[in-house]
Parts: C-alpha cells; structure tokens; sequence
C-alpha cells in the first residue's frame, strides 16, 4: 500500500515457512449450517488446505480478504479453503452470509482465546483492545503431509495478502 | 482423531440437549458435537437428518437410528447402551470392528 506515509511494522513473525510442519490444532469449524470440532490435520488428510488467517469478522479487512478470495473462486481449486478468526461461530455464520459464501466450499475456524495465532507465531495484540488479540493477516497453503508449501505474514499493519502469490500456490498443490 | 459413530446436533445452552449430553457421559460414549442455530428455520441439516427441526437430534450409526426429542433419545440411551441394553453387547462388537 503507498499512503503517503509509513504505516506500523509489526515485529518480524515467526511463523512456520515453507518445508516446515504446520502446527496441528482442533477448533470449531463453522460451516452455512453448523460447527462442530474438526483438527486440521483431519483436513489435510484429505488433500491440501489453504489456511487464511484474517481480522475478526466485522472488521473491513475481512470483508475485503473474503470479497477478494470469494471474486477468484479460490474455492473451485482442489483444495480445502478455510479461514480463522477470533470470532465466535455465530460470527462466523454472519460474515458467511454476509460475504455470500454459503454455496461456496469454504469453512471458519472460531478461536475466540487465539491459541492458533500462538502456535503459528502470529500474534497481533490489538492497540486500543484491551485484552484482545488476533491472528495478523497471514496466509498458509498446507500439503497432505502437512507441510507448509507456501507461507505469509503480515509485517505491518495493516495489510493484506499478497493474492496472486497465494493463488498460485494453492493452484500448484491442486495440480 | 477417532470419528465417532454418535453425531449430536445440539444448540449451545439448550437444556434438552444438555440432559441428552449428560446421559452420553454417564455411559462413556464418543460422540461428535455439531451446534446448530439459534433459528428453527436455519436448521435445515436437522431436518435433513431427522426430519425435523428441534434439538437435540442424534444420529448412531452403531445402531442406524437417527432421533429426535431428548426423553425420546434418554430412553433409547438407556435401552442401548444401559446396564440392561439389549444392543449395548452388538454395539461394542461393531465399535470393536474397525471400519465396519
């Protein structure tokens, strides 16, 4: 983004990289009709994830993340589109409806306490929140052996995936 | 993670749901939780599953039984898997034999 002036650096993130294990984890994971725990090697069990950690729902950009991903039908690649946030489920159901993803093949993992964020070396405590922190925007796509095939984090805030980047390794690993 | 054969749909903090969860508990069973919502018209999967749109609704492919109404879904708990189960030997048999 150029703004015209320097935007906040985040320290650098320590998150897995490429050729790494991805931290396991179990959350809910909120379809347009239910949620219930699901472990996300039990999605890689399956084929490739592409793992999209976001804003909290209601914030503009995850609006613009799922606006943008849902306009590329990130979701018709062989891989398994999920997000995550620190909304609740009901939350989640709401930015579904909202960003018209109820006939899309793509799922929130809820992780109100941020242990996920954690796990991933992603935390990003909220100036002005007290109390609150969330995942920064961060973007994984996940092989079936769990290992990370792509890998990005935010180093400022804000800021949002590189898109075309993330695309073309989700597009790589459903070849 | 093991998949359970016992699938709950169930709404945060509904009683009858939770009278369901408790019997669940007293008989050691595994179960899935799936949360539903609030909205009687929202929940379509439980009334693709049971036909009908209240919860608790549990679905036991031990037994091939899908049910609805908790006293309905206690008793069906106690004749399963109770002390005097009728189906509680054949159920553990089939938990038993993996991938039956």
């Amino acid at each position: 983004m150029d703004l015209g002036f320097d935007v906040v650096d985040l320290e650098e993130p320590a998150h897995p990289e490429e050729g790494d294990t991805a931290p396991d984890f179990t959350r809910p994971l909120v379809n347009d009709e239910y949620w219930e725990d699901v472990a996300l090697s039990e999605l890689t069990d399956d084929g490739p994830v592409a793992l999209v950690f976001h804003p909290m729902d209601g914030a503009f950009p995850a609006t613009y993340i799922w606006n943008e991903l849902r306009d590329r039908d990130i979701d018709a690649y062989d891989v398994t589109v999920v997000g995550l946030s620190i909304s609740s489920p009901y939350g989640h159901k709401t930015l579904i409806e909202e960003r018209d993803l109820e006939d899309r093949d793509v799922r929130f993992f809820s992780d109100p306490a941020n242990g996920v964020a954690a796990e991933y070396g992603i935390v990003n405590d909220l100036d002005g929140m007290t109390g609150i922190s969330e995942p920064r925007p961060a973007t994984f796509v996940i092989d079936e052996e769990r290992t990370v095939e792509y890998a990005w984090a935010a180093d400022q805030w804000p800021d949002f995936p590189d898109y075309d980047e993330f695309e073309a390794a989700v597009e790589r690993v459903s070849e | 993670m093991s998949d359970p054969a016992i699938t709950l749909y169930r709404l945060q903090a509904c009683p009858f749901c939770e009278r369901v969860v408790r019997k669940l508990h007293e008989y050691d069973l595994q179960y899935r939780s799936r949360f539903v919502e609030p909205m009687h018209s929202d929940r379509d999967i439980v009334k693709r599953q049971s036909g009908v749109r209240t919860v608790p609704v549990i679905v036991d492919e031990n037994t091939g039984v899908t049910m609805a109404e908790s006293a309905n879904i206690v008793e069906y708990l106690d004749a399963t898997y109770g002390e005097h189960g009728v189906d509680a030997a054949a159920a553990d048999a089939t938990v038993a034999g993996e991938g039956s």
